[in-house]
């Protein structure tokens, strides 16, 4: 197992934290400097996310808007929304205030886009959310759910504009909503209303649900033939479903089969409800999930994806992506899943994604990569095509994209590069499926259109033209061809992981031979600084490619000694972990040109102090 | 530190819009490349990565404020288009709306999948097919004698039985539905005028019957429990109030070509009025 697997980010963290910072060093974007995104304000509330792994952040302060130092309208107003691909299906109203932190004012203007990776300034104190959300979901703690909210006028909003959340009820005030919507009276209605309202509040639904009868009366109300009465208890089962107390979801445990029921039903809106009622359930509480799972929902969704409307194939998407990324998905949810037609119809649904129904065809691609990640899918997804599929998804949207990508469209490309590489990785054999060029012209224009306000694609990206190039010579010698060389050196400075797959693939090309090592010469100049690299598993890739060189090209060695290689090698003696590949490094390049390159290490003593 | 954009070659944009290329000469298979010599170590390896592998990390995270709404779009959503009031069409039903939605809501709810005989409202035509079978289907009735013809209702499950109960068992214990589920009430025996009975005796409150008489809404719905503050939620036949007048509008199935032919792609909401 390749050793960076493990522990690089933590090696890389170290080295960083190591004093003596050089200029160069410092100029590096990854390293872990206070990462609150500049422009920001952290909440001012309780702060869960600092003192445990907390399963829910304050975001009303955050602004991740990718702006070019514009607010959230920008540039973009509505004159701009024509020229927008996306559907209206992404967009949202601001961010609203987490119940446990109260108000949040709401950040300043957009910074940089997704600062957090790239501003070396520093912002604040290091507890940014997005660091703790990193922390979460190192922990696996990231829950992530859907809100539909439906925003009447009524509604208060702080200054800001952010929704305030309201406060907690007594319990004799909740006791009273529920006698409220109990009573058949004119008032019904306007009682759900503030039912609802109420329930935006954490305290207040969990009061909710403890009342005796309180699901039940929902769930007659849910199931009522008043659609308008219907709708709004579905609401109200819309804010319970997005608490993050998992008695709350187990408590909605009666309401599944109905919320099953309705799918079938033709309402755009009630089922849209309906599903992200289910997949925030769904994420929450394994208790729902395995009541679900005999209740049908597979077969249910699978009727459901044959939906016209986008609006619903989103929703499905989203009901399936949370069950898809359950621990007991593997055993439990993936057979069934491939047993049935939903493949085929989520395939089609991401590759016309780049046309129409781009937020399903996110949700369906983040669904294929649960999948592949199941480890059981390959071969059944496989025969339907998708390496293909996929590809040519890619070509059509590096064919496409400005050299602006629009926003949202990383969703859509994650992963779909994750799927690739991941497939490309399993025992089948299916490389030879893909063998085009065009292919890595994809990949390239796509880094490049991304690699300004989403650089976290730089990294999957890379991942896949290491799992290109590992064991195809085509793809290497396409991509010296092509001329892509000096792009991928471009690459190295983008963050720890990139520039160890950077040397990775570099690696892997050198690997195929003298012919393909020839062509790499010219990079020897941009190679030099890897070596000064703080992350040593990153210098360790630049040694072996090294190694490489100058056994399948003797001459590199002479030039790099040239260039001033051998200090560059030098600092690194006393590393443990690179010590032994320095030394050998200095002993094959202080060799006569054309000597064979025997093993390294029949002279250890340096003749250097 | 702002990253310059990569050094691309030009054209390579042309080159997409290409055909694929030659497919390479098959080449010999190369011979396996001896082993690395210690220290070094790298051999070319393709990467299988798990959910949870750091690399992956941005990606979740970034997927994960997008779920949870805070990477905040370029617009609002558009306001969705007020029309002026107008009411259901199907005649008797004098409901009002303001909103397409709030329409196409109403209607699927009570008039779509409607029974003829005997006017209940299905919230599928799944539901209504199986209603109309099972309750006014006399040959139904011979062939359950002889046979298994209570089909479940979940989909997909392929099991039938030969009675009402013994299907109901079947939901709750294989399928863990709720023993009060509103959508399998057991046909009762006697086929009167199924709409007129009483609430005590008759079980099969297929909830959804329709009221034409939508300015007293709540005479139908079955969560009606009157005035009382009895917090028992029935469940209950509510069968419409017997006085209420009987219309026979409805054919036995709304086509389902009907569509309300809004087409557009939906999502979360902006501002826009309730029904």
């Amino acid at each position: 197992m390749s050793p960076w697997l493990e522990g690089q980010h933590e090696a890389g963290l170290r080295a960083a934290g190591a004093g003596g910072h050089s200029q160069l060093v410092r100029a590096l974007p990854w390293l872990p400097l206070p990462d609150f995104p500049s422009g920001t304000r952290p909440c001012r509330g309780k702060q869960r996310g600092v003192q445990q792994p907390p399963r829910h952040f304050c975001f009303a302060s955050l602004q991740l808007r990718a702006g070019k130092g514009v607010g959230p309208r920008g540039p973009h107003g509505p004159c701009c929304r024509s020229a927008r691909r996306w559907p209206r299906t992404l967009t949202r109203t601001r961010p609203r205030a987490r119940p446990d932190c109260g108000r949040c004012p709401a950040g300043g203007a957009g910074g940089p886009a997704d600062g957090v990776w790239w501003d070396g300034k520093a912002g604040g104190d290091g507890t940014g959310s997005t660091a703790a959300l990193r922390r979460a979901r190192r922990q696996e703690q990231l829950v992530s759910k859907r809100l539909l909210r439906d925003d009447s006028a009524a509604e208060e909003r702080g200054r800001d504009g952010a929704e305030i959340v309201p406060d907690p009820l007594s319990e004799d005030e909740v006791l009273e909503l529920l006698r409220g919507v109990q009573r058949g009276s004119e008032d019904r209605k306007r009682s759900l209303s503030c039912l609802r309202h109420a329930l935006q509040n954490k305290d207040t639904q969990q009061k909710f649900v403890r009342l005796d009868g309180s699901i039940r009366t929902l769930v007659g109300l849910f199931t009522s033939s008043l659609a308008d009465v219907q709708m709004e208890a579905a609401r109200c089962l819309h804010e319970l479903s997005h608490s993050s107390d998992p008695a709350v979801a187990e408590a909605c445990l009666p309401v599944t089969s109905y919320l099953l029921t309705y799918l079938s039903g033709h309402s755009v809106e009630f089922t849209e409800l309906c599903l992200y009622t289910l997949g925030n359930l769904v994420v929450e509480s394994e208790a729902v999930r395995k009541q679900l799972l005999p209740q049908g929902i597979i077969p249910v969704l699978a009727s459901c994806i044959q939906s016209p409307h986008e609006a619903v194939l989103e929703g499905l998407g989203y009901v399936l992506s949370q069950l898809l990324q359950a621990k007991e998905a593997p055993t439990e949810i993936v057979p069934l899943v491939l047993d049935s037609v939903l493949p085929q119809h989520m395939l089609r649904l991401v590759c016309s994604g780049l046309k129409a129904g781009t937020g399903a065809a996110v949700e369906f691609a983040w669904c294929l990569h649960y999948i592949v990640c199941s480890h059981i899918a390959d071969a059944a997804l496989l025969s339907l095509g998708t390496l293909p599929a996929l590809t040519t998804l890619l070509l059509d949207l590096a064919s496409e994209i400005p050299l602006d990508a629009p926003e949202g469209l990383e969703l859509l490309v994650c992963p779909v590069l994750r799927c690739l590489s991941n497939l490309l990785a399993g025992d089948t054999g299916c490389q030879g499926q893909i063998r085009d060029e065009r292919l890595l012209v994809a990949l390239f224009l796509i880094l490049q259109s991304f690699l300004q306000q989403h650089p976290f694609i730089v990294q999957e990206g890379l991942w896949l033209l290491n799992n290109l190039t590992a064991d195809e010579p085509f793809f290497c010698s396409a991509l010296l061809a092509l001329d892509l060389l000096p792009a991928l050196l471009q690459l190295l400075p983008c963050s720890p992981m990139a520039a160890e797959l950077v040397l990775t693939v570099l690696c892997n090309i050198a690997e195929k031979g003298p012919a393909l090592c020839r062509q790499l010469h010219q990079a020897l100049p941009l190679l030099l600084p890897a070596l000064a690299l703080p992350d040593p598993q990153a210098v360790g890739q630049g040694l072996e490619l090294l190694h490489l060189l100058f056994l399948h090209c003797p001459e590199v060695a002479a030039d790099f000694i040239r260039q001033g290689g051998q200090q560059a090698l030098e600092q690194h003696q006393s590393s443990p972990v690179l010590q032994g590949r320095a030394r050998a490094l200095l002993d094959m390049a202080r060799q006569p040109p054309g000597a064979s390159a025997t093993g390294p290490g029949h002279s250890t003593v340096s003749a250097f102090p | 530190m702002a990253m310059l954009p990569l050094p691309l070659p030009p054209g390579l944009r042309r080159r997409l819009q290409e055909g694929p290329g030659p497919p390479p000469p098959p080449a010999p298979p190369p011979p396996p490349p001896p082993p690395p010599a210690p220290p070094f170590a790298f051999t070319p390896r393709r990467l299988r990565l798990g959910l949870h592998h750091p690399l992956l990390e941005d990606g979740d995270v970034h997927r994960h404020l997008y779920l949870q709404g805070v990477l905040t779009s370029l617009a609002e959503v558009a306001e969705r288009p007020k029309v002026s009031e107008f009411s259901c069409h199907i005649s008797g039903c004098c409901q009002v709306f303001d909103t397409l939605e709030g329409y196409e809501h109403h209607y699927n709810t009570l008039h779509r999948n409607v029974c003829s005989f005997c006017k209940r409202s299905f919230p599928s035509a799944h539901l209504l097919d199986v209603h109309i079978l099972e309750w006014h289907d006399s040959l139904f009735q011979i062939m359950a004698e002889k046979q298994n013809m209570y089909k479940c209702l979940v989909e997909g499950c392929v099991e039938k039985f030969k009675s009402s109960k013994d299907r109901k068992d079947h939901l709750v214990t294989a399928h863990l539905y709720p023993a009060d589920f509103r959508f399998d009430r057991p046909r009762k025996v006697k086929s009167g005028p199924c709409h007129v009975s009483s609430p005590a005796k008759d079980g099969a409150s297929v909830p959804m019957d329709v009221s034409v008489e939508m300015s007293e809404p709540f005479q139908v719905d079955p969560m009606e429990t009157g005035p009382s503050e009895n917090v028992e939620i029935p469940h209950p036949p509510a069968s419409p109030d017997p006085a209420t007048p009987e219309k026979r509008f409805y054919k036995s199935r709304i086509p389902s070509t009907i569509c309300f032919g809004q087409g557009a792609a939906r999502g979360f909401k902006g501002p826009r009025k309730k029904v």
